[in-house]
């Protein structure tokens, strides 16, 4: 367990369990480094990165741009709205003039599935996907286990369920891969329409009884509805999705248990969960952000690794 | 490879002894001292130094360890990342005098990156290294130890390797040479 089995970080599909656990030894060091006094490390100061976002971020652009700060690497940001782009310059093409400029790493979001694969294939340099489309969004489910296995000591043999927008959520995919090589259980709880089609193949449970699902698990990771990705109508209306499958304190009192609560980010506060429940103890929301900048430090400085200096 | 025993177990015992004294002797009762052991290996010798000295003083005397993976200058210079190791230094160094302990001060190198990585946990009023074994002539950098266990003379292709009771059952300090 001494590297990683990849070059580029297309999509956790990609990964072994010991890659997963290496990134996870990796960031509990960045996570002791990023509590220091002094938060940077000198380790990529030859090393530069762009930061390439055809979609809208926050959280996870600031999040890479600051552990890449604090590896001391050098950091460009592009963002599709203010880029030649809008002139009509291509995917590759774009790609390829940003590392003439001797750029080491490439952190791409995009909104097209596959889009990550496809440059990595295209281009002569190590690609990390910030989120393809509907695809994967690897660094967030990462962060995700990481924080389950902070909080509860391991992710093997946990109950996960994952709810809202399973079709839309490249959050969720990523998630249900790194869950299961972690030896989690994994199931999806959502109107029908937001389900797809043939989830059980990847050998998940599936129900559209939230309360049921909540009894079932120990880990809840409430999705957003991403209307910004939904082409027609999947549910009548907000008001009823809420009805059915919010997370509040009224649902949650009906379990007996504790279970400890996830979110990506951004929060519809009212929504798919209740600020109460989004500040209560059993939220580790603001610790993924937290582990987030870890989590992605250990990914760049494992991937960095493999840059030939010569 | 042919080895050589340097140290064996009562002459690390009697060494890591007058070490004790001599720091004693320079940081009185510990009050405003510190100890930092530099992972993997200088973390034995911190903790048997610590040990000592707390028998002696009948103090307690704080004690961290360091992982300096993060600031070497080789990075990327190596076929595979290097894996961090734990630092935990659960106290403030500010205005401490902090020493910095290894069992093989070799290059000089792993001393300059705990350097910079010490400086990030806050100002210390002075930082001084100790190390079990110095080899004498092949530092690449300008550094030097103030407290040494043994200095032995050495050519870049030898090896020396600490065996601790805690890992391998003995203390052994050996010498490896090629043929």
């Amino acid at each position: 367990m001494k590297e990683l089995s990849i070059s580029h970080l297309l999509g956790i599909k990609d990964l072994t369990k010991s890659d997963i656990d290496l990134i996870f030894k990796t960031a509990e060091s960045f996570k002791e480094v990023i509590n220091r006094p002094i938060k940077k490390v000198p380790t990529l100061r030859d090393i530069t990165i762009a930061n390439l976002f055809f979609e809208n971020s926050t959280r996870t652009k600031l999040s890479f741009e600051l552990a890449e700060k604090r590896l001391s690497a050098d950091v460009v940001n592009f963002t599709a709205g203010s880029s030649s782009l809008k002139k009509g310059e291509t995917l590759v093409d774009t790609a390829n003039n940003i590392l003439s400029m001797k750029v080491d790493i490439l952190v791409m979001r995009h909104p097209h599935s596959g889009a990550a694969k496809f440059l990595a294939e295209k281009t002569n340099t190590v690609i990390i996907n910030a989120g393809d489309g509907t695809h994967e969004h690897p660094t967030q489910a990462l962060l995700d286990c990481y924080s389950i296995k902070e909080k509860l000591g391991k992710v093997e043999g946990k109950k996960v369920v994952l709810i809202g927008d399973i079709k839309h959520s490249r959050v969720a995919l990523s998630n249900i891969f790194a869950l299961q090589k972690l030896g989690a259980k994994v199931m999806v709880c959502g109107p029908t329409t937001l389900i797809p089609k043939y989830i059980k193949d990847l050998g998940v449970e599936v129900s559209h009884d939230l309360e049921k699902a909540l009894n079932w698990c120990d880990v809840a990771n409430v999705l957003r509805i991403q209307l910004e990705r939904q082409d027609i109508q999947y549910f009548p209306s907000i008001r009823e999705y809420t009805q059915m499958y919010q997370v509040n304190k009224e649902i949650l009192q009906n379990i007996k248990k504790s279970i400890t609560i996830l979110h990506p980010g951004p929060i519809n506060r009212g929504v798919e969960i209740t600020s109460e429940i989004a500040d209560s103890d059993n939220s580790i929301i603001l610790n993924q952000v937290e582990n987030g900048v870890a989590v992605r430090m250990a990914i760049i400085y494992l991937l960095a690794g493999s840059i030939n200096r010569s | 490879m042919i080895s050589t025993e340097i140290l064996n177990s009562l002459q690390v015992s009697l060494t890591i002894n007058r070490l004790c004294s001599q720091l004693i002797e320079n940081h009185h009762d510990f009050s405003e001292s510190v100890l930092i052991g530099l992972q993997p290996n200088g973390i034995f010798l911190s903790n048997r130094l610590k040990n000592c000295l707390e028998n002696s003083i009948h103090n307690k005397v704080l004690t961290g360890s360091l992982d300096i993976t993060f600031f070497r200058d080789d990075f990327g210079r190596k076929e595979k990342p290097l894996i961090p190791s734990v630092t935990n230094i659960d106290f403030s160094i500010e205005n401490k005098r902090v020493i910095l302990i290894d069992d093989v001060f070799f290059t000089g190198r792993t001393v300059r990156s705990a350097l910079d990585a010490v400086m990030t946990f806050g100002r210390p009023q002075s930082v001084e290294f100790l190390t079990l074994i110095e080899r004498r002539f092949v530092q690449n950098l300008p550094i030097r130890a103030d407290y040494i266990g043994k200095s032995i003379d050495t050519i870049k292709e030898e090896k020396v390797t600490v065996l601790w009771k805690e890992e391998h059952g003995k203390d052994q300090i050996l010498l490896y040479s090629p043929i």
